[in-house]
């Protein structure tokens, strides 16, 4: 334990806002925090992946709606090490998920009392004064989601480098162990999610889970066959075999067959 | 009101009615026995518009025993029995009428010659009444059905109204909470920015306050409304809105719908320029041709964009109300061309705005 030779070190701050006035009220309210230092500004989603990527900073004030990439994409993005107060002006869905998973956030207009207490349990997150666990960051974004909607693009990121799957352009997801790889033309693409929270997030009526560990666009569908004694295997347009389950092939012969 | 009397057109094709059925009884009476054809209608004429306003009746009694009130039984028992009233009273108005024909040198003995024909009076009169009695049934049931569609008619527009009413008085809370954000910056660093900003963002409130209430404004309050939004909007974006307008001033005093315009603008800030990192462009054209107004709004968007929460809404919403508004006269469509997001629209150009 070293207690005597206690020099605080600053938080790091990242400002993520596509308003250059939202982020002047931001500044400013960090401003009068000694311990606190912003290392980077980021006016869209694409910035603020690749500040946090770069610079690992201890907390990220990100807002929602923004070009590029919106808020809950970037958190999908950034991984779990940063402690995220959302900023945002209105917004039903998200503020449900916030008050379930989020440190924090904040409403716009915020006054500086409100922000000072934003941080304090930031603060209490970084230092690990609560117990409480961060949710899976791709958790909170498909709890942020309205009902009912899918999505139509993924964002995945590798190194800092971000890229954005439409998932017309997906053939399938593969389950390798907490990473999914989504298969498209170009190339797989690595991502940090589960299967299943993938599953619940793309439309079914254009995705079949035909797989414990696969997840087929059906319209690359284009034969299925026997494959050994209980099994099938999908052929896709491409080429390309997918072994089939029991209950994956009674659902995908169920669609086949309507 | 009586349905036969409530036009004087009907009582007359009412009476028309009966005076073929008095040439009927008239043939009737002539088969047998020894009425002549000139006795015969002599007694029906007279007869049969007499029991026409007897049968008039008829519509009462329908009307005081509705068939869902009452049981078949019952219904049958109380028309047959006003049938053989109103048939015995009609008998004995023929009997009656006979008898004082007979008086004249005329008619000698016809009231002998009459007496073998009564039974056969009294029969048509009691079928003649059933008859009217069905005759007013259909008729209530088809004014009934008639009724319940004004109705269903009525509860749909009041509906469709109320949601129009709610729709147009809702100013974007995104748009508000932002722009009280932006004040919020603007009071440290630039007061005097920050009261201008107030300024506008009330301008702006006040021209939507009590719109909902209006069918339609000229086409020149709307661009103030518009202009006054994106004032509010250019604070908060910056050099990343520009706007071009291209409108024909003959266009300026058209009616239109309040709020009509400025969803579609929203929309291309919200939707567009929000997106784009360097912004982008809203063009606004307005122009008139043979008493029709087509009015363009374009803007620049990034085709990849996320798919927006709420995105469609507005736009659904102005092409509802055109068509309430309009019918098939207005047109409304979208158009998407690589980057470009175009809303096209047409109405026609109403002379007047018409109270509310």
């Amino acid at each position: 334990m070293n207690i005597t030779s206690e020099t605080p070190k600053k938080i790091r701050a990242v400002l993520v806002d596509d308003e250059q006035l939202a982020r002047q009220v931001l500044r400013e309210f960090v401003a009068a925090h000694a311990d606190m230092e912003i290392v980077a500004e980021c006016s869209n989603g694409f910035e603020a992946v690749k500040a946090v990527t770069e610079q690992k900073p201890d907390l990220i004030f990100l807002d929602v709606q923004m070009p590029k990439l919106d808020g809950f994409e970037v958190l999908e993005l950034i991984g779990r090490e940063t402690a995220v107060v959302f900023v945002t002006a209105y917004d039903n869905y998200a503020i449900k998920a916030f008050e379930v998973h989020a440190v924090d956030y904040l409403l716009k207009p915020f006054s500086a009392d409100r922000f000072d207490a934003a941080l304090t349990r930031a603060k209490q997150r970084l230092s690990g004064a609560t117990t409480q666990k961060t949710p899976a960051a791709a958790d909170l974004a498909a709890s942020a989601r309205p009902p009912a909607q899918y999505l139509d693009r993924i964002a995945v990121r590798e190194g800092s480098q971000v890229s954005i799957i439409p998932v017309a352009k997906l053939d399938y997801a593969e389950a390798q162990d907490d990473y999914v790889a989504l298969a498209t033309a170009a190339k797989k693409h690595l991502k940090q999610q589960t299967i299943s929270n993938l599953e619940t997030s793309l439309d079914p009526a254009r995705f079949m889970r035909i797989h414990r560990s696969y997840i087929v666009n059906l319209e690359r569908v284009a034969k299925v066959e026997p494959y050994g004694k209980d099994t099938h295997v999908a052929i896709l347009s491409t080429g390309v075999q997918i072994p089939v389950s029991r209950a994956g092939y009674a659902r995908l012969k169920a669609f086949l067959d309507r | 009101m009586h349905p036969i009397f409530a036009q004087l057109r009907r009582l007359f094709l009412y009476l028309l009615v009966w005076f073929f059925v008095s040439l009927l009884l008239a043939y009737l009476l002539t088969v047998s026995h020894d009425v002549s054809i000139r006795d015969a209608l002599v007694l029906s004429i007279p007869l049969c518009i007499f029991y026409a306003f007897i049968c008039l009746s008829a519509w009462y009694s329908c009307r005081r025993n509705l068939p869902e009130k009452y049981s078949l039984s019952r219904l049958l028992g109380t028309h047959v029995m006003t049938a053989l009233i109103a048939s015995i009273i009609w008998s004995f108005a023929a009997e009656g009428l006979a008898h004082g024909l007979s008086k004249t040198a005329a008619f000698t003995g016809l009231s002998q010659r009459f007496r073998p024909e009564v039974p056969l009076i009294f029969g048509t009169g009691l079928l003649l009444y059933l008859l009217s009695v069905a005759f007013y049934y259909v008729v209530i049931s088809v004014e009934s059905s008639r009724d319940a569609e004004a109705r269903v008619m009525k509860a749909s527009v009041l509906a469709r109204d109320a949601e129009l009413k709610a729709l147009k008085a809702q100013v974007n809370p995104h748009f508000l909470f932002n722009s009280l954000n932006s004040i919020s910056a603007l009071t440290s660093s630039d007061p005097a920015k920050a009261r201008e900003m107030c300024i506008l963002l009330g301008d702006f409130l006040r021209r939507t306050l009590g719109l909902g209430e209006k069918a339609a404004i000229p086409l020149d309050e709307e661009l103030s409304l518009i202009r006054a939004f994106l004032a509010v909007e250019k604070v908060r974006f910056g050099a990343r809105i520009q706007m071009e307008e291209d409108i024909d001033k003959e266009a300026l005093t058209v009616p239109v719908p309040p709020l009509l315009l400025q969803p579609l603008v929203e929309n291309a800030v919200v939707h567009g320029i929000a997106n784009l990192v360097e912004g982008g462009y809203i063009r606004l054209g307005i122009h008139t041709r043979d008493g029709v107004v087509s009015i363009n709004v374009a803007n620049s968007f990034d085709p990849d964009a996320p798919a927006k929460r709420r995105s469609g809404v507005g736009l659904a919403n102005v092409r509802q109300r055109l068509q309430t508004r309009y019918g098939n006269l207005a047109s409304f469509a979208v158009k998407t061309e690589g980057d470009c997001f175009r809303v096209a629209l047409t109405l026609p150009a109403e002379v007047e705005v018409q109270p509310a």
